[in-house]
This record gives structure tokens, C-alpha cells and sequence, in this order.
């Protein structure tokens, strides 16, 4: 029998992707960035088209339907009453935001087919499902559970922000949404933005420098006041409308009104890349724990609503880790699953899931104890001639073990001499996370190692955190968790009996006194609150990875490592060998490891160095 | 005529017919802004469009 091909995409916003069902099975996925070098390549993803398609040995021809991941017109009608409403406010950004539409965006179905055309073959029938119905998909169908309530959070799709829904077999029931302007997305962006960080890539940044307010300062509790009271009107089951005074995204070309802002707060908007201050760490600290409450109050709402046991969430919002443990905390449900893609990457093949229960009403069949994710490894994979390739075209120098456990042997003694390798295996991860084939690894229990991490390898701003690999039976050897965590999507805390005693007045000590304090006897895993954000390894779906972090544990007793995504700020995720030796060079990391491949930086010839990472890469 | 056919068969599922004017409107000064201008850069720090 024919098998059912479908291709998601998501594109033209940001982030854009591609993604591949085959009868329903998760094959495979990738971000166009990764392939373009772009940070969050908006482009149609036609690297990640070909790259999917490649990977099933297939052409356009045996695609059965495409699916794009929102309702073009929709939005279309969303951009028209907005300015409606507004007017005459908004002109400007009228004037920016219309000869799109009309040139390209209301044409999204020939600008579709002819990217398509691109791939060759029969362009296949087109579906659009609603961009919240797609993040809805995303996060239920791949979860462990037959029965699951769902909440997707995020900026804006069509006019929603944020929808509750009950999953049922095949089925999604929409049963609450918040529509635009009113969103938790663009509200956490907003404060992003106004601590100086970049929209839409900073709010990661935001989160990790909340821990750094202080909550028992007047001042924290003050700026929470002051949002709850003039900002945000915060209903009892997390329903809440924003005050537009404030918010300049419905209609202008900026996220706030900063007039208002600096006479609401009393200080101005932080200047990107300038000194952060006690007022932006404790302004993070207030819209951080805002945001818990939000979540955990649609949560509450959410099982009211549908009696599930389970909850599942997607949306960019779904990547606020904090958020997710604190959820996880409370015991609402007894299941939680967050899809690893949750950002709009994520909608292509939340897409793709939607046409093949919804559109073509399939039973589900292939619910899996963990999840249909495939551990999210469902990007390209390189073989030996290409690692040595690329070691050809360089000169470069390396060692090849044939033993994978002599490779383990070799790697787990580099990380026990606190030295930092990038370690690049198998499938890239789908999702903005590295899960240990494409990550850069060091020792947790070394003093030095966030600092050389944040400031040697990453070239990323010194109070940023670092998350654990930790072997998935080893979780609550660690951390207060009893769940695993495989997609670094719950933050847990680091268990009492690992703390060190902090000293006194410590909140009060300047950032970095406070960040370079040992806190536990894994230091450079231990946020500044005694957090981590936990990815726990499992033998079953990453054995090399699990083999390497349990040779560590033989030697060391730890099993556990740290473990960042493979690249320096502003780049994507390396995706083939070349990006990986190319970071490597660049960087002042210590070893490259490449399938059995080890690179010594030692012993590699002298890189150019006119070859400027940071002109090639914005900072983000 | 796929775009005119496809806006009309979302307006009578959406029930939007009173945005049919405005829809007229807009795009009328739209495609004016779009003669005025040579290139349609999309704009803006959060693409919310």
C-alpha cells in the first residue's frame, strides 16, 4: 500500500522549518538556520525540504499533502482589524507592514508551490492549518498520553496568543484562546526588550537572569505591584488583559511605550551589550515569577476544564523551563510533557500531525511509553568520509579510535583534566536545544568551568547558567526531581545536601561575587538560586551519549556532565562536520570529537585569523 | 483569481463580509504605498506581521 507522505513547514516569520510524517511516524525534521547559517532563518526552509526528503530517499512526487503551519488570511484579517481598531494610530508600521501582504504574504499559495518547484515533482495538495491548532498538535500527538489537556502559549499566530484544548485520541477540542493583543508571549518580550536584550532570542537571557534579583527587596516587590496594577489585569483562571498604553507592538514598530515605562519603573531602558544593574536583575526576577503564576494559573484552568490527568504544552512561552518545573512542583497533573520544538520550528511538524489526524481523521496508534519523539534526533547525520573530508580540506590532525569505548575511555580522561570538547554524534537534535550530538561538554564539578565556558568558548555574557547531562538513573542522585527530563525543558533544584552554606548577606553581594561563589559540589551546572535545567540521558535513546556521561561516572564517580549547545553567540547549532571544525578553531575549545574521530587543538594546524566569528555572526 | 476566489471563500466562513470595505480600502492604499516604493522590506524587531 501507498504510504501517507507529509511535509511540514513553517516559514516566513521566523525560525522556519521543515518536517517529515511518514504514516503518521515522526522521520525526520530540521531548522532551515541550521543549514543557511542563520540565526533563525525566516526563509522558505527549502535546505530543510530537501534535507527531509533526502533522508526517506524520496521526492516531491510521494509527498501525499504539504502543510503549512498557520491560516495566511487569518492573519491577514487580524493585521486589518488591528489597525482598524487603532487608527489612527499605527501609519507607520501600516506603511511597513501592508506591501508585503500585498506584494508577497496574500499570495501564500503560489509563493508555496513555487518553492516547492524548487524540490521537483508534482506539487502535493496544501493544507493550512490555525497556528495554535498546530503548537496544539506538536505537543499532544508525539506525548506519552492518550488523554491530555493542552495549553499552547506564545507571541501571536492568527489572533490567538495562548489556547487551552482537551487531546483525545485523534481528536484536539479547542476550548478556550486569548486573542491579540493580549498576549503572555509578547509580554515577557516587552521585558526583554526593556532590559536590553534582543526580541525573540533574549528571553532565554531573561529567565537565566532572574535568579539574579533580589526578592526580598523593596524594589522587586515594588516593580511586581506596579505591573500587576498597571500593566497586566491578571484574572483567577489566567485569562488577563494587557494595557496597550504601555505596549507598542499592536501598532508601532517597537514592543514598549518607554516614556511610560521609565515614569512607571524610574529607570530607562537598558542599552543592549550595556552594564546590567540591580534594577533590570530584580525587574527579571518580578516578570519571571508573573509568569509562573500565569502559567500555573491556565494550568489550573486547563484541568478544570478537561478533568485530564495529563497536561502537555507547546508555544514558545513552553521553553520558560522555570515555569515547567514550577508546574512539575505543584503535582496538578500526574503527566507533563512539553514538545522539545516548541517555538514556531516546532509548528511545522505540529502541522504535518494535524493533517494526518485531523484533516485525514487517522486512529492513533503509536503512543509510546516516552513519546514519539525519537529523543528529538531527527536532524542530518554525517559518516566517516565526511568528518574526513572536511579534516582533508583543513590539514587537520586526528586520532581515529575504532573502539567506541576506547573513545569514551579517552574523553571522559580530557573532561576529568577540565578540558572543554566539542563532542558532535549521530542525528542533529530538532528543537533549540543540544541534547549530546551537538553540544560542547566540561566537567560540572570544575570551579572555572562556567566562567571558560561563558567567556573562552561561548563568548556569551558571564551570568548566563549551564545545564547538566545527567545519566537519567542517576536524576534524583542530584536534583529534588522525581520525573525525568529529557528535552532540558524542567528546571529542578540542586539537592540541600550538594549546597554549599552561602554567605551572609549574599543577596546583596554584587553579580559577579555572587555568580562565581561555589554553591554545590557541581558549581558550574548551579544557577545563582541553587537551579538547573536538567537533561536527563537515556541509554535507550542516546547510548552513545549515556556511554560517554557513565564511562565519566566510572572515573569520577559523577555522572554527570555540562553540556551546551555546539556553537558561539549568534551562530546556530552546527549542523555538518565543517561547522563543527570551524567552531571548534575558533573558539578556545580544548578537543573535537567527531563520530570516532578526536581532534587535539594542540595539534591542528594555525587557523586564519582574519576569520572573525563575530563579524559572520550577529550577536544575539 | 485563485486570491479573489480564496479571500471570498474566507470571508463567507468567517462570517467577515463587513470587513469587505475595509479590505477594499486598505488594499487600495496598500498598492498605492507599493507603487510609491521599490522594495517591500519586512519591517519591524518582533514579526508579528
Amino acid at each position: 500500500m501507498k504510504k501517507e507522505i507529509i511535509l511540514g513547514i513553517s516559514a516566513y516569520y521566523h525560525d522556519s522549518a521543515a518536517a517529515l510524517l511518514i504514516d503518521g511516524d515522526i522521520f525526520a525534521a530540521a531548522h532551515e538556520e541550521r543549514f543557511t547559517r542563520k540565526k533563525q532563518d525566516p526563509s522558505f526552509p527549502i535546505n530543510a525540504c530537501r534535507f527531509v526528503l533526502d533522508q526517506a530517499g524520496i521526492t516531491l512526487d510521494d509527498v501525499t499533502a504539504v502543510a503549512f503551519y498557520d491560516k495566511p488570511y487569518i492573519k491577514f484579517e487580524r493585521l486589518l482589524e488591528t489597525y482598524h481598531a487603532f487608527a489612527p494610530k499605527g501609519l507607520k508600521s501600516f506603511n511597513s507592514a501592508i506591501p508585503v501582504w500585498i506584494k508577497e504574504k496574500l499570495f501564500m499559495k503560489d509563493m508555496l508551490r513555487e518553492e516547492l518547484a524548487k524540490l521537483g515533482g508534482r506539487i502535493p495538495k496544501l493544507y493550512f492549518p490555525e497556528h495554535h491548532l498546530s503548537h496544539a498538535a506538536s505537543a499532544f500527538y508525539p506525548s506519552p498520553f492518550e488523554d491530555a489537556a493542552i495549553v499552547t502559549l506564545d507571541g501571536v499566530g492568527e489572533w490567538g496568543t495562548l489556547t487551552i484544548c482537551h487531546g483525545k485520541g485523534n481528536k484536539i477540542k479547542v476550548l478556550k484562546e486569548l486573542d491579540f493583543p493580549h498576549s503572555i508571549g509578547l509580554f515577557y518580550t516587552a521585558f526583554t526588550y526593556y532590559c536590553g536584550f534582543k526580541v525573540n532570542s533574549g528571553e532565554y537571557k531573561l529567565m537565566g537572569l532572574a535568579p539574579y534579583g533580589n526578592k526580598h527587596a523593596e524594589e522587586t516587590k515594588e516593580i511586581k505591584r506596579k505591573i500587576l496594577e498597571n500593566m497586566i489585569d491578571l484574572r483567577e483562571d489566567g485569562s488577563f488583559l494587557l494595557n496597550m498604553d504601555y505596549f507598542d507592538y499592536a501598532t508601532g514598530l517597537s514592543m514598549t511605550n518607554d516614556a511610560k515605562w521609565e515614569k512607571l519603573f524610574g529607570f530607562p531602558r537598558r542599552k543592549s551589550e550595556s552594564e546590567l544593574n540591580q534594577h533590570y536583575m530584580n525587574m527579571a526576577f518580578a516578570i519571571q515569577e508573573i509568569t509562573e503564576e500565569m502559567v500555573l494559573k491556565l494550568a489550573e484552568t486547563a484541568k478544570e476544564l478537561t478533568k485530564s490527568e495529563n497536561i502537555v504544552l507547546a508555544g514558545g512561552v513552553a521553553l520558560n523551563c522555570v515555569a515547567n518545573g514550577k508546574l512539575l512542583r505543584t503535582k496538578m497533573f500526574k503527566g507533563l510533557w512539553v514538545q522539545p520544538a516548541s517555538g514556531d520550528a516546532g509548528g511545522s511538524l505540529g502541522a504535518a500531525l494535524a493533517v494526518h489526524y485531523i484533516s485525514f481523521g487517522h486512529e492513533r496508534t503509536n503512543i509510546e511509553k516516552r513519546d514519539s519523539m525519537k529523543g528529538a534526533y531527527l536532524g542530518p547525520e554525517f559518516s566517516d568520509r565526511d568528518i574526513e573530508n572536511v579534516a582533508r580540506r583543513y590539514d587537520a590532525k586526528y586520532k581515529k579510535l575504532n573502539d567506541f569505548s576506547e573513545l569514551c575511555e579517552k574523553t571522559a580522561e580530557l573532561l576529568n583534566n577540565d578540558t572543554v570538547i566539542g563532542w558532535f554524534q549521530g542525528r542533529m537534535e530538532f528543537g533549540p536545544r543540544a541534547l549530546g550530538n551537538r553540544s560542547i561538554l566540561g566537567d560540572p564539578r570544575c570551579p572555572e568551568m562556567q566562567k571558560k565556558l561563558n567567556l573562552k568558548i561561548k563568548y556569551r555574557e558571564g551570568f548566563r547558567p549551564f545545564a547538566p547531562s545527567v545519566l537519567e538513573e542517576d536524576i534524583s542522585t542530584f536534583f529534588d526531581i522525581d520525573t525525568i527530563s529529557p528535552y532540558m525543558l524542567l528546571v529542578a533544584p540542586v539537592l540541600e545536601s550538594r549546597r554549599t552554606k552561602l554567605p551572609e548577606k549574599y543577596e546583596e553581594l554584587p553579580l559577579y561575587e555572587r555568580l562565581y561563589f561555589l554553591r554545590s559540589d557541581v558549581p558550574s551546572i548551579t544557577h545563582i538560586d541553587f537551579s538547573a535545567r536538567i537533561q536527563s540521558v537515556s541509554r535507550e535513546t542516546n547510548p552513545k551519549y549515556w556511554q560517554l556521561i557513565n564511562t565519566f561516572k566510572q572515573k569520577t564517580g559523577y555522572g554527570i556532565v555540562v553540556n551546551t549547545s555546539f556553537n558561539v553567540r549568534g551562530e546556530p547549532i552546527v549542523c555538518s562536520p565543517d561547522d563543527a571544525y570551524r567552531c571548534f578553531m575558533r573558539t578556545e575549545m580544548d578537543y573535537l570529537v567527531m563520530g570516532n574521530y578526536l581532534f587535539d587543538k594542540k595539534e591542528q594546524p594555525n587557523w586564519d585569523k582574519s576569520d572573525n566569528w563575530k563579524e559572520e555572526f550577529k550577536l544575539d | 483569481m485563485e486570491l479573489l476566489k480564496d479571500l471570498w471563500g474566507y470571508l463567507k466562513d468567517r462570517k467577515k463580509f463587513w470587513l469587505l470595505p475595509l479590505i477594499c480600502v486598505l488594499l487600495l492604499i496598500g498598492l498605492l504605498i507599493v507603487l510609491s516604493s521599490s522594495s517591500a522590506i519586512a519591517p519591524f524587531i518582533y514579526t508579528i506581521f
